[in-house]
C-alpha cells in the first residue's frame, strides 16, 4: 500500500434540529454522518457510493472544511487538522480541490474561464500573474478545451466543456487530492465517457487521488480502486473495486448491485427488490440501519451494532452475518 | 407479445419551435408505431427531441413558439391532429396519460393525496366523489403504498421522491389508459427506488394490458422492461428495433458508439469508448446527416443528403449511408 496521504478517523456530523420562531429550543439532531472511517492513498481513487441522503456529500463538505465535524478527526498526512497552523491549513485548503456535480451553478457566469481557472492560484499567491497566465494555458489543453477559451464566458461553453473548466479550475493549483462529486450524473451519455476518461488520464499523468462521489455504481466501478457503500450515515462495507463486485458481503451492496440497471435484455442477474425505502435519518432505526429492509436480518439485528471489521484482507463490512 | 393491433401510428411528425436565433427542428419528420400491450422506448440524448415527441402525441406543445406543422397521429383509427380542444381534453387523462419526470411538480402542494387521486376519477369516469375516494384507496394500494387510507389525507411534501412517483402512478392509471407515456420516470429516483419503480410499472403493465411509451436517456431502463426500442438524435429517430436485436446488432454508428461508450459493470476497461464532439445545435443543424460531423465511419454522401430508411431485417430499421 502506497502513501496514505488522507484519513478520517470516526467522522461525526450531526445537524440540530430545532422548533419554535424566537426563543428556538433543540429538539433532535439529524445524524447526517455517523461515525466513519477511511483512508485515502496517494493517486489512487476512493469511491463512495449510496442513495440520496446517506452522507456522501456531506462526507465531502466535511472533509473540504465546509461544515465543520461534531467529533472524530481528519489527518492530512498523518497531521490532524484541528493542530494545524494557519499556514499549514492554508496548504490544506490548497491541496484538496473540488469538482461538483452542476457544472451550470458551480462556474461564476461574471467570470471569464481563464480567471475561474486562475482564481484558486491567485488566492494562494502560488505564482506570478505572468506564470499563472502560462499555467491556465497549459490547463486549459490538459482539459481539452479550444485554445481562446479563456477569453470566454461559462455561458459559451456546453455541460460537458463547463465540467472541463470545473475540472481544469480544480487541478490549478497542483491539489494531491480532488473530491469529484458527482462529476458525471448531469451530463449525457456520450459526454460523460469524454469526461470519465479525461479524469483518468489525468490521474495517469498528474497522479493525484480522487474521492468519487456517485450513486451510479457502474461510474464508480469504472473509476475507483477501492469502494465504500454508505447507508444512513454509516459505512456499511469497502473493498478493493473487483472484490468488491465479485464478492459483495453487506445485503445493502448485494441490493445496490442487483438494482444496477442491465446493459443487456439477456443480463438477467438474481434481483433482490429491496422493500421499503431509506429511513429518515432524523429518526433512524436503532442497532443495525438496515435491518428493517433486510431480508436476512437476524434478532441481534435489531439489538446490536455491527461495527466496521476485516472480513478479509482490505474487505471490511460492518454486518452481523460475517 | 409483439402481435396485437396497432395503437398508435405516428406518421412524420414535425414540431417546429420558432425562436429568435431561427427555426428549431425539434421534431423533424418522426415516425413511430405502437402495437397494443407494447412497450416502446424512445431513448436519446437531451435536446434530440424525445420529450416533445410525446408532447405532441397529446397535442401539448407549448404555443404559439411551437407548432406541430405536418403529420399525422393515428390514436385508435382517429387522427389526434384533426381533433379540436374539447376532444382532445376527453382523450388525455382518459385513455392517453402521462408519467413526468419530477414527481414533486406534477402534484399539488395543496391538495390532499387523496383528492388528486380521486380527481382524474371523478371527471373522467363521472363516478361520485365517495366511489371514486375508495377507487382511488384501491389504487394506491395497488402502487404499495403503505397504509394508503392515513396518507390519502396527508400532502405531497410529506412523501418520498418514491412514493410520489408512484402516487402520480396511481393517478394516471385511475381511468385504465390505452396508452401510458412515461417521460424519464426514474430519472429523478434512487437506484432501489428505481428498480421498485421499473418493477411496479412492468407487473401493472401485464395486469391491466396498456401500451406505453417510455421515454429515457437510459439503455439500462430499456434494456430491463421494452419490447422495442426507437433511438433519436437531433430530431429525427435514426434507428429501431426489437430491444434484443438492438442490443445485439446495433447498426447506426451512433447506437453504436452510444452503447459503447457505457460503463461495463463487468470487466474494468481502462478507458471508454467516446463519441467526439457534442450534439449539435438545433438552429444550425448541417445539412445531411445530421450526426455527420461526429461520426467516425463519414462518407462524403453524409455530409449532403439526409440518408434513407433502409430494412435490415424484419422490424430493425436504420437511417444511416453505410446501410444502404
Amino acid at each position: 500500500m502506497s502513501e496514505i496521504i488522507l484519513e478520517a478517523r470516526d467522522i461525526k456530523k450531526h445537524f440540530p434540529v430545532t422548533k419554535g420562531i424566537l426563543f428556538l429550543k433543540q429538539i433532535g439532531a439529524i445524524t447526517a454522518v455517523d461515525g466513519i472511517s477511511f483512508t485515502i492513498s496517494r493517486g489512487e481513487t476512493f469511491g463512495l457510493v449510496g442513495e440520496s441522503g446517506c452522507g456522501k456529500t456531506t462526507t465531502a463538505r466535511l472533509l473540504l472544511l465546509l461544515e465543520t465535524i461534531t467529533s472524530g478527526a481528519i489527518l492530512f498526512n498523518g497531521k490532524d487538522l484541528t493542530q494545524l497552523s494557519a499556514p499549514e491549513l492554508k496548504n490544506y485548503r490548497v491541496s484538496v480541490q473540488a469538482v461538483f456535480q452542476d457544472p451550470y451553478s458551480s462556474l461564476s457566469p461574471r467570470m471569464r474561464t481563464g480567471d475561474i481557472i486562475a482564481e484558486p492560484i491567485i488566492a494562494n499567491n502560488a505564482l506570478s500573474r505572468k506564470a499563472a497566465k502560462e499555467r491556465i494555458a497549459k490547463l486549459i489543453e490538459v482539459v481539452g478545451l479550444r485554445i481562446d477559451g479563456a477569453e470566454l464566458y461559462p455561458h459559451e461553453f456546453s455541460g460537458g466543456q463547463r465540467q472541463r473548466i470545473a475540472i481544469a479550475r480544480a487541478l490549478a493549483p497542483n491539489p494531491s487530492l480532488v473530491i469529484l462529486d458527482e462529476p458525471v450524473s448531469a451530463l449525457d451519455i456520450s459526454i460523460r465517457a469524454q469526461i470519465m476518461n479525461l479524469l483518468h488520464d489525468i490521474q495517469q499523468d498528474l497522479g493525484v487521488a480522487y474521492l468519487l462521489i456517485a450513486h451510479d455504481l457502474s461510474v464508480v466501478k469504472h473509476m475507483s480502486n477501492r469502494i465504500g457503500v454508505m447507508y444512513l450515515g454509516k459505512l456499511v462495507e469497502v473493498a478493493e473495486s473487483e472484490e468488491f463486485y465479485s464478492h459483495p458481503l453487506h445485503p445493502y451492496t448485494q441490493a445496490l448491485i442487483s438494482a444496477t440497471l442491465p446493459i443487456h435484455p439477456d443480463d438477467q442477474r438474481e434481483k433482490i427488490i429491496l422493500p421499503g425505502e431509506v429511513p429518515s435519518p432524523f429518526n433512524p432505526p436503532q442497532a443495525c440501519r438496515f435491518h428493517l429492509r433486510c431480508s436476512q436480518a437476524k434478532p441481534i439485528c435489531s439489538e446490536q451494532e455491527p461495527l466496521l471489521q476485516e472480513v478479509t484482507s482490505g474487505h471490511q463490512v460492518a454486518c452481523h452475518l460475517y | 407479445m409483439s402481435s396485437g393491433n396497432i395503437l398508435l401510428d405516428v406518421k412524420d411528425l414535425k414540431t417546429y419551435f420558432s425562436t429568435r436565433r431561427g427555426v428549431v427542428k425539434a421534431v423533424d419528420g418522426v415516425s413511430l408505431c405502437l402495437k397494443e400491450r407494447e412497450i416502446l422506448g424512445l431513448v436519446g440524448e437531451s435536446g434530440c427531441g424525445k420529450s416533445i415527441t410525446c408532447f405532441s402525441i397529446v397535442r401539448l406543445v407549448p404555443q404559439p413558439a411551437g407548432r406541430i406543422i405536418a403529420g399525422e397521429i393515428i390514436f385508435d383509427g382517429e387522427d389526434l391532429l384533426k381533433k379540436n380542444e374539447r376532444e382532445m381534453r376527453a382523450i388525455r387523462g382518459r385513455r392517453i396519460s402521462m408519467i413526468l419526470q419530477d414527481p414533486l411538480t406534477s402534484l399539488n402542494p395543496l391538495f390532499t393525496i387523496g383528492n388528486q387521486t380521486a380527481e382524474p376519477i371523478i371527471i373522467h369516469r363521472k363516478l361520485g366523489k365517495n366511489t371514486a375516494l375508495e377507487k382511488a384507496r384501491e389504487m394506491l394500494k395497488l402502487v404499495n403504498i403503505p397504509s394508503p387510507e392515513v396518507r390519502m389525507k396527508e400532502y405531497p411534501h410529506q412523501m418520498s421522491g418514491g412514493m410520489r412517483q408512484r402516487i402520480v402512478g396511481a393517478m394516471v392509471l385511475s381511468c385504465q389508459p390505452q396508452l401510458l407515456i412515461a417521460d424519464e420516470p426514474t430519472t429523478s429516483l434512487d437506484v432501489t427506488t428505481q428498480a421498485q419503480f421499473l418493477k411496479l410499472l412492468k407487473d401493472i403493465q401485464q395486469q391491466s394490458n396498456f401500451s406505453m411509451i417510455l421515454v429515457t436517456h437510459d439503455f439500462g431502463v430499456i434494456a430491463r422492461i421494452c419490447d422495442r426500442v426507437a433511438v433519436m438524435y437531433a430530431g429525427k429517430i435514426v434507428e429501431s428495433a426489437e430491444t434484443r436485436e438492438l442490443f445485439n446488432n446495433a447498426t447506426h454508428p451512433y447506437t453504436f458508439a452510444l452503447m459503447k461508450s457505457l460503463p461495463n459493470m463487468g470487466d474494468r476497461l481502462d478507458k471508454l469508448y467516446t463519441i467526439e464532439g457534442q450534439p449539435p445545435e438545433m438552429h444550425a443543424l448541417p445539412p445531411g446527416c445530421s450526426f455527420a460531423p461526429r461520426c467516425p465511419e463519414v462518407k462524403e454522401i453524409c455530409k449532403q443528403k439526409y440518408p434513407p430508411l433502409s430494412v435490415l431485417k424484419d422490424g430493425h430499421y436504420v437511417n444511416c449511408w453505410l446501410r444502404t
